[in-house]
């Protein structure tokens, strides 16, 4: 009797969920006219109520840890402008989408915005692969994305803003600063993909013009975390530097595996680009006080506009929560999409871009300004040291913000990097 | 010819209706859905022609392959090959030259040819899973062993692609193509063309696998699937069946990889990894193994499934997904072609019982 029940059972819950599916399949159908109906309008951005706008963040993946907390910051700019009235009087529209750090899915889900939402902007992104992944979709479609992140250069795409620091306003001055203030001996080290190759070729060249020494250059793939060898290999080749690249959790396996084996900040120095406030909260703060960085931005900026926005993201999303230099990045970027709008008085991609060149905007990190030319920012550069709490001390900074620089045009001994 | 036409109506509406429904349907798709639907669609249908020689593996031979991913990567990297060459027009691609390379190196330049390219997405495939199912299954390595080893045949190839940088593209992988045979790929006629195109091949790869396993040696497969010793004592060798069916479904798997690259843009070395693997043998146990239908199916509805709740609940898809495999998979262990089965019994049984009962009656 029961066998009898549990197998009538099986067939109705199997009848259930197949029922389940084909509703859900319908409802996406159902979904799908209306985006078509939208299709059909090609002003549909504007003649709505509302501005729909695309945010594309990995939300599940290895990088979700980063990206959150990024997609997050675009959230509070677009309800802080929405709670002011808006932009061109109509509330922006922010339409979610998860890219499940996948580069494939990126591509398919800025499709999905740019072709069936008809979003006005995308704010999006993290790694270069996946900037990379959707770099033709905008431009096939004439869509325009914000890029919040630090980023290796060497490419400025007509339908891209880069918001994030380009080399010269990062790598370049902490090189600089470095062969100023410490030595000359450098080992580098970074994931094996194309920021920390590109990143490093930069170095080398920097390095042969200014006297500096190569010591050796070391690449383990994403996500390794033995770094028992490379830190033999630095203990034996005794550098000055370790000029760091690594992504992701190596830079846990890195600094812990540092500290046991004994060698701390006072015995070498070491100086990180993709390592800001939210990662070191991974890493552990006792496992990198005193290691050096270089950004934009720290939470410890001084100025009112940081003050005030590091209070408004940690009273949203909670005390522990840090601020950082992508988080910044991405939270100015809003404002300044909307800016560029209200100056054009049309959502339309060609005259928001127009309109973009030249904006200023007082950033947390200081006065910003757009750069026309390739759609970089003009932004100040600091070097900074990891305190005990965590945060970032700034101990070296740019007197103005920085001329975007990506392919490094001004520079003599960059002349054959950008080919 | 009153004849043919009950023939025809014979064979495509009563023995093969549902996949005769399918394939008019996916014909007629274009009328109905957008643009960017159909992108997706045809991507689905690429899956398809991969879940098609997983099902013939797994489904009918009983050999399950947990590292199809790379047949299908190495597929599709042998186009994007073409694809980037021809963009790059002629010249080194953007990725060599910020690796470092100074000159374009020698096993690339082949591939600025079309016809090499294709050629090389299924000959590659094929090829190595003839190397591999040799070396295996000549040694009798199987079941969970064989699995095993292909899941570390999956990682080796992931690995060995993402420290290759500067000759694939590292983890970024391939992309930003611009035509294909001289056609803009942003031209949505392009666009429809390669989707007929996928369709076309996907009822070639279904028809192909239909042959298979109507013939002998089907039966020999479903044999060894279900009693590889006996076929031993029947006097046949199943080392031989087994490395063919292998080589088959990989070479399915890199047309696959051929047809899914120019349609979504771009192969990165992720998409040869095991969760994907473990995917596609995921859409078929839900589409239903063992039954061709079935597989393509599984592979077009599951991805259509999964990427309309990943666009309504960005934040929590794929804690739905996974709920809704694992209920699938509980109450529905002979997949949705499998329920569809029962169903059609069911009822063929009650309106038999009715006409029994009709009878006593009168």
């Amino acid at each position: 009797m029961i066998i009898k029940y549990a197998k009538k059972f099986k067939g109705i819950a199997g009848i259930v969920a197949i029922a389940l599916t084909m509703s859900l399949f319908l409802v996406g159908c159902g979904a799908e006219k209306t985006g078509g109906t939208n299709g059909e309008t090609p002003s549909a951005t504007n003649t709505g109520d509302t501005i729909k706008v695309g945010i594309l963040h990995s939300l599940s993946g290895t990088m979700a840890i980063s990206e959150v907390s990024v997609k997050d910051a675009e959230m509070m700019a677009i309800e802080e402008i929405n709670a002011s009235g808006g932009v061109l009087g109509k509330k922006i529209e922010p339409i979610v989408e998860d890219g499940a750090s996948d580069w494939p899915k990126f591509a398919e889900k800025a499709k999905k915005l740019l072709q069936n939402d008809q979003v006005a902007t995308v704010f999006g992104c993290w790694t270069s692969a996946s900037r990379k992944a959707v770099l033709p979709v905008f431009e096939e479609n004439n869509g325009l994305l914000w890029y919040p992140v630090q980023y290796e250069g060497m490419e400025a795409s007509p339908n891209i803003f880069y918001t994030g620091a380009a080399p010269n306003q990062q790598i370049v001055p902490a090189v600089e600063w470095l062969l100023e203030n410490k030595s000359k001996k450098f080992f580098l080290l970074g994931s094996d993909y194309v920021f920390p190759r590109t990143a490093n070729k930069i170095i080398k060249a920097q390095l042969a013009a200014m006297g500096g020494e190569l010591i050796a250059e070391e690449y383990t793939p994403l996500g390794h975390t033995d770094y028992s060898t490379v830190i033999n290999k630095i203990k034996s080749t005794k550098p000055d530097v370790v000029f760091n690249t690594l992504n992701g959790d190596s830079n846990v396996a890195f600094f812990k595996q540092l500290k046991d084996a004994g060698i701390s900040a006072q015995d070498l120095t070491t100086l990180s680009v993709s390592v800001a406030e939210e990662e070191i909260r991974g890493i552990g703060a006792e496992n990198m006080k005193g290691h050096l960085v270089s950004w934009n931005y720290y939470q410890t900026t001084d100025t009112p506009e940081n003050k005030e926005f590091v209070e408004k993201y940690k009273e949203k999303y909670g005390a522990d929560r840090v601020t950082d230099d992508p988080i910044e990045a991405a939270y100015i970027q809003v404002y300044l999409w909307a800016e560029a709008v209200e100056k054009a008085g049309s959502t339309d991609v060609d005259k928001v871009k127009e309109a973009a060149k030249g904006l200023e905007f007082k950033a947390p990190e200081g006065l910003v300004k757009i750069e026309g030319e390739n759609q970089h920012l003009w932004k100040p550069v600091r070097i900074g040291e990891v305190q005990e709490d965590g945060l970032i001390k700034e101990i070296w900074s740019t007197k103005e913000a920085v001329k975007p620089d990506p392919y490094l045009k001004s520079y003599d001994w960059a002349k054959g990097l950008s080919n | 010819m009153l004849e043919i036409s009950a023939k025809i109506k014979e064979y495509f509406l009563k023995r093969n209706m549902v996949i005769s429904i399918i394939f008019v349907l996916l014909c007629l798709a274009p009328l109905f859905l957008s643009d960017f639907r159909i992108n997706l669609l045809g991507k689905f249908v690429a899956f398809a022609i991969l879940a098609l020689g997983i099902d013939l593996i797994w489904g009918y031979t009983g050999i399950l392959s947990l590292g199809h991913g790379v047949f299908f990567g190495l597929g599709a990297y042998c186009m994007a090959m073409y694809l980037k060459l021809e963009s790059s027009a002629g010249k080194m691609p953007d990725f060599m030259s910020w690796s470092g390379l100074e000159t374009m190196p020698w096993f690339w330049k082949p591939f600025a040819s079309a016809p090499f390219a294709i050629t090389m997405a299924i000959l590659i495939p094929v090829l190595l899973a003839m190397i591999v199912g040799c070396l295996t299954f000549r040694n009798r390595i199987r079941g969970v062993y064989f699995t095993i080893l292909t899941q570390a045949l999956s990682i080796i190839f992931v690995v060995l692609f993402i420290g290759q940088q500067a000759y694939t593209g590292g983890t970024n992988g391939i992309t930003n193509f611009k035509t294909i045979f001289g056609f803009s790929l942003s031209d949505p006629a392009t666009k429809l063309v390669l989707y007929y195109t996928a369709v076309v091949l996907l009822l070639a790869a279904y028809v192909f696998c239909k042959m298979i396993i109507d013939r002998r040696i089907g039966r020999v497969l479903v044999a060894i699937r279900d009693g590889e010793n006996r076929i031993r004592f029947s006097g046949y060798n199943p080392t031989a069946y087994k490395v063919f069916v292998y080589a088959i479904s990989a070479g399915l798997a890199g047309l696959a990889g051929a047809v899914y690259v120019p349609q979504v843009g771009i192969i990165s070395p992720a998409e040869m990894g095991v969760v994907p693997s473990i995917e596609i043998v995921s859409w078929v146990a839900i589409g239903g193994r063992g039954t061709l239908t079935g597989a393509i199916i599984g592979a077009v509805l599951v991805n259509s499934l999964k990427s309309v709740v990943s666009e309504s609940f960005p934040d929590i898809w794929s804690y739905f997904i996974g709920i809704t495999f694992i209920v699938i998979v509980i109450c529905m262990p002979s997949g949705l072609v499998g329920v569809y089965r029962q169903i059609k019994e069911v009822w063929r049984s009650s309106l038999l019982l009715k006409q029994r009962e009709a009878a006593v009656k009168h």
